[in-house]
């Protein structure tokens, strides 16, 4: 279909219209069924479009038929594909979790989720700069509502460091691309890209200010090192299906700087070749200790998972840092794997909080809880394969991003950081596990509390399913990131591809 | 022309920056404004600053570059917007938290005088 690229966009930004209209929003049965039908289409569509997109290569869609570099263009590659598709799946979970009665703490959950979507998608689909600003805008703006969703004093605080934070990575963002507008005079990721080899030497000064500005804006995004610390107490803080949202925003940061630093500031960008992997390489390894040392240290398990969160943050920085294509394959692998097992464990997270009464999530002794064995069942797995040890998918995430480690200075750097960050959630999750589980007081399972909606059961084992389906089909997924990341190192079909007009 | 355009954003920058630092929310979303007033102004000139010179081709012998109009424009549409929500949620800290600093807490060190622990 011509238009499939921008549906995944346009569908869930007209379906969270639809849903505060009154037929709709009258009733939260209504919008409950309206919400999970429309973002199983959505998840269609996306399936649809990365099954056209692996069959018949990058499709790109140009806008009211203005063609790139002057008009507007989505640019659906392998990449911006498949973690459309991961966006779709998350939504879905995250709507049919809060489908169990967290949609009727606040107004519009369901809308601002789709809006959340629709941002997130045209952040991957985007083909220039400044739509990629104005999307992290529609997602920021969804997710300041979202983070408040609910309310009380924790909320509002995060809620706080948060808005202020994004509205200066905001400002950045803008001087950013107002230097490379300046200098290159165009907007296009591929046309700057071809604008950049015949750069003059004296002007190659504000460029490179402009690219390493974006990386302090996509590293705002992602929570890398030293940017990193309003994530844990904003991820602990949001609802649960809301954080189990947010694992993908994380996400969105580092897909831009791989898109960013890899097509536009890539090996062929002349004397400004890979600036930003001089930066990257102490940041991923420091990210890494950050979120090691703030797992074992976390007081409560939403703490713990946020700071899980930053591992992979500093294991996907790693794999930006090596820059070559087995390794960016690597990482979009593993990408897939933390996005949904993260999600997961929030989930769990706010599960157990719910069944242990005033001790919540936090490592304390507390009455056994409900349903302990179907939750500890949930957790073991979520915890497996978050540690990344087999036979989950984590394991071959991470194997594969060792793999691709080839020198014996990289082998030393990012084996001894990844498999020590390993360690420590090994050492984190199973002491959270005995504490949560075995260390209880009396002998009798607390009668109060409520026991698991069906909803909710269904989202996470959902996600938890996909997991050892990534480890089933890990020869076609492997072949599919591998293939996104020929696609974003080969300039052929990341650049002059999506530029018909200088190809004549 | 230039050097003075150029001033003036600096300035708008500075002022920011110093009160985006500060503890308290007001001074937060004033100095959050300034910057956007200063990136809105940065954006604007990337077209090159020119006098008398319509956006349109043939109406003069030069002519502007429309493009950094239109992202000024929306860059001034979501800075508005953003600048409303973070007044509203600044209002709301306050209510929720029970004083204006951004961590929600007074912070307790002894080099504050009384007058801004109050």
């Amino acid at each position: 279909m011509q238009h499939l690229v921008i549906m995944p966009f346009l569908l869930p930004l007209l379906a969270g219209v639809l849903l505060i209209l009154p037929p709709i929003q009258n009733s939260i049965i209504r919008q409950r069924i309206f919400a999970v039908g429309s973002s199983m289409l959505i998840l269609v569509v996306s399936s649809g479009l990365l099954k056209e997109v692996m069959s018949q290569g990058t499709q790109v869609y140009s806008l009211g038929g203005w063609s790139a570099p002057y008009g507007i263009v989505l640019v659906a590659d392998p990449l911006a594909a498949l973690l459309v598709l991961l966006t779709s799946i998350l939504a879905l979970a995250s709507i049919l979790y809060a489908c169990a009665g967290e949609d009727e703490t606040g107004m519009y959950y369901h809308t601002l989720i789709l809006l959340l979507v629709a941002g997130v998608n045209g952040a991957f689909l985007t083909g220039d700069l400044f739509n990629l600003f104005v999307c992290f805008e529609i997602l920021l703006i969804a997710s300041y509502a979202l983070l408040i969703h609910g309310g009380g004093k924790h909320k509002t605080q995060a809620s706080l460091h948060y808005v202020i934070l994004n509205l200066v990575g905001s400002s950045i963002f803008l001087f950013a691309l107002g230097i490379l507008y300046g200098m290159l005079g165009t907007l296009n990721t591929a046309d700057m890209a071809v604008k950049l080899q015949t750069l003059d030497s004296d002007e190659t000064t504000l460029v490179k200010i402009a690219g390493l500005l974006l990386l302090i804006v996509f590293g705002l995004k992602s929570a890398m090192l030293p940017l990193h610390f309003w994530l844990p107490r904003t991820y602990a803080a949001a609802s649960a299906p809301v954080a189990a949202m947010f694992a993908i925003m994380t996400k969105v940061g580092i897909y831009s700087i791989f898109r960013v630093h890899t097509v536009i500031f890539g090996d062929f960008a002349g004397d400004l070749a890979n600036i930003a992997q001089f930066w990257l390489w102490p940041i991923a390894v420091l990210t890494l200790i950050a979120g090691a040392i703030g797992a074992l240290a976390s007081q409560n398990l939403k703490m713990l998972t946020a700071n899980m969160i930053l591992i992979s943050v500093g294991t996907l920085l790693t794999g930006a840092a090596l820059g070559r294509e087995d390794a960016s394959g690597a990482s979009f692998y593993y990408l897939l794997h933390t996005t949904l097992v993260s999600a997961a464990m929030f989930l769990i997270a706010d599960l157990i909080a719910k069944q242990r009464g005033k001790a919540a999530d936090r490592f304390v002794a507390a009455r056994i809880m409900k349903q302990r064995d179907l939750l500890a069942g949930l957790y073991f797995v979520a915890a497996i394969a978050m540690v990344g040890m087999p036979p989950l998918s984590g394991f071959i995430g991470k194997a594969l991003l060792l793999q691709s480690a080839h020198t014996g200075a990289e082998m030393g750097w990012v084996w001894s950081s990844i498999l020590f960050a390993g360690l420590a959630s090994i050492v984190a999750l199973s002491r959270a596990g005995t504490t949560l589980f075995w260390r209880t007081t009396g002998n009798t399972a607390d009668t109060e509390g409520n026991p698991v909606h069906i909803t909710q059961l269904l989202a996470i084992l959902f996600l938890l399913s996909l997991s050892p389906l990534l480890v089933l089909f890990a020869g076609p997924v492997t072949s599919m990131t591998h293939e996104a990341a020929a696609v974003l190192h080969n300039p052929e079909l990341s650049v002059r591809a999506l530029l018909p007009a200088l190809g004549e | 022309m230039e050097a003075l355009f150029a001033f003036c954003v600096g300035i708008l920058t500075t002022c920011g920056i110093f009160l985006v630092l500060r503890s308290r929310t007001f001074p937060v979303v004033v100095g959050l404004t300034l910057l956007s007033y200063a990136v809105n102004l940065f954006l604007f000139s990337m077209g090159r600053l020119s006098v008398d010179s319509a956006a349109v081709i043939g109406a003069n012998n030069t002519y502007a570059d429309p493009l950094p109009q239109a992202l000024v424009l929306t860059a001034i549409v979501i800075g508005f917007a953003m600048t409303a929500f973070v007044v509203i949620l600044s209002m709301r800290g306050r209510g929720d938290l029970g004083n204006d600093h951004v961590d929600g807490r007074i912070p307790d060190h002894s080099s504050l005088t009384d007058k801004e622990k109050s």
